[in-house]
């Protein structure tokens, strides 16, 4: 089975997504900002194969945990998909030159999760 | 293709109007439900897409339907309610295998079929014009230069053309189905919304066009995508729908139906091919 992580500091957000990966048929962990998901990155047994990542976080933001992952070559191949509130065309392109394959603007539906999942191929 | 609903403007008024509280109550609804946040005087919206369901199921006014909802055993009405607001959205890369095929295998093929001339693509139910540019930034991506292609894009409705011709689309729309370095590229945020660029817009020809009329003076395509629009057509129309379509395809030109549409057991003058996991239609005549 597949594994996502979501990380995101609204527990009502990380709900809503974990249920719809579920459904899909991924196993699911999930991170309330970017250091935890970092440090349970580092932990985890079996490989990840995708995050679902928010942008404003404590401890550390969605942008500087995704320069962080993809700065180390262990994380080649998860896929990422930025879920933010963060709307505005130079943070998406930030996002996707930061090594993003995909982004999503809140707020959302699961039908647009589910869209952008197919166009990345994880679905 | 946007179906025209005939209604009088009596009818619209009366069954459309809503309290402020029943607004707040339906804005909480949908978003508790599909996470759309459903803005102040979007009334609209509403009207076309819940006065099918008021009508429907006998009411009398959305209020009557705000009211309905707030009792005990409505799940189904509730459901409902919710996929009118977030589903029938024209999508861009909508079903995305169509879009992989003409990435992938069809391109070149049709590209060295039309040789010197621009490569035709017709989008039969453009609605609000999300396939029709999906089309031509899919070729922009490949390289094709706006000069080798003519993409035309008709629909019943005048009112979703002129939609379409102004290219500006909603968070949610471009949210759906695009991909991020898409919007990136070709797009520019205004306001709350974002418009496609010139270049992109400029390749794609929008007409009002009954498919059940003639539709030879539209000329012979390459591709034609008539997707989701034959399955509110009864067996004879979509008959004749298709004679006619296949009357305008090039004799090595595809079609692309919807996912739930085929031409098996209406039309068998069409080949059936799997590409890239899309299925597409050749005429048999064309080769034969």
């Amino acid at each position: 089975m597949s594994q996502a992580m979501v990380v995101d500091d609204s527990r009502t957000i990380r709900r809503i997504l974990t249920r719809t990966l579920q459904d899909i048929g991924y196993h699911t962990v999930e991170a309330g900002n970017g250091l935890e998901a970092w440090e349970m990155l580092e932990c985890l047994e079996s490989p990840l194969d995708l995050i679902l990542l928010d942008w404003n976080m404590p401890e550390m933001n969605g942008l500087q945990f995704l320069r962080k992952l993809r700065a180390d070559r262990r994380f080649d191949d998860i896929k990422l998909m930025m879920v933010t509130t963060e709307t505005q065309a130079e943070q998406m392109l930030e996002a996707l030159e930061a090594g993003a394959n995909e982004y999503v603007m809140k707020p959302f539906t699961r039908d647009i999760i589910e869209d952008k999942l197919r166009l990345m191929n994880a679905l | 293709m946007t179906k025209a609903v005939p209604r009088t403007q009596d009818a619209v008024d009366k069954s459309a109007s809503i309290t402020q509280e029943n607004y707040r109550f339906l804005q909480q609804h949908v978003y508790q439900h599909s996470g759309i946040v459903l803005d102040e005087g979007k009334h609209y919206l509403l009207e076309s897409r819940l006065i099918p369901i008021v009508r429907d199921v006998g009411l009398a006014d959305l209020n009557a339907l705000c009211h309905a909802l707030r009792g005990v055993g409505q799940a189904p009405l509730r459901n409902r309610v919710v996929e009118a607001m977030t589903t029938n959205e024209t999508l861009f890369f909508r079903d995305k295998s169509p879009f992989d095929a003409l990435r992938l295998k069809l391109l070149p093929e049709l590209l060295a079929a039309a040789r010197h001339r621009p490569l035709r693509i017709w989008s039969a139910a453009a609605s609000t014009g999300q396939e029709a540019y999906s089309i031509a930034m899919l070729l922009l991506e490949q390289g094709v230069q706006p000069s080798q292609v003519e993409i035309l894009g008709t629909d019943l409705s005048e009112e979703v053309l002129a939609r379409a011709r102004e290219a500006v689309y909603s968070q949610l729309e471009v949210n759906r189905g695009l991909p991020a370095p898409y919007l990136v590229k070709h797009f520019t945020r205004k306001g709350m919304s974002w418009e496609l660029q010139e270049r992109v817009r400029k390749m794609v020809r929008f007409q009002q066009l009954d498919l059940r009329s003639g539709i030879r003076p539209l000329g012979m395509f390459d591709l034609v995508f008539c997707r989701n629009v034959l399955i509110y057509f009864d067996l004879a129309t979509k008959r004749a729908i298709l004679e006619q379509i296949r009357g305008v395809m090039q004799p090595h030109a595809y079609l692309f139906l919807g996912s739930a549409e085929t031409t098996l057991n209406v039309d068998e003058r069409f080949l059936r091919k799997v590409v890239e996991g899309a299925v597409l239609y050749q005429s048999m005549e064309a080769r034969a």
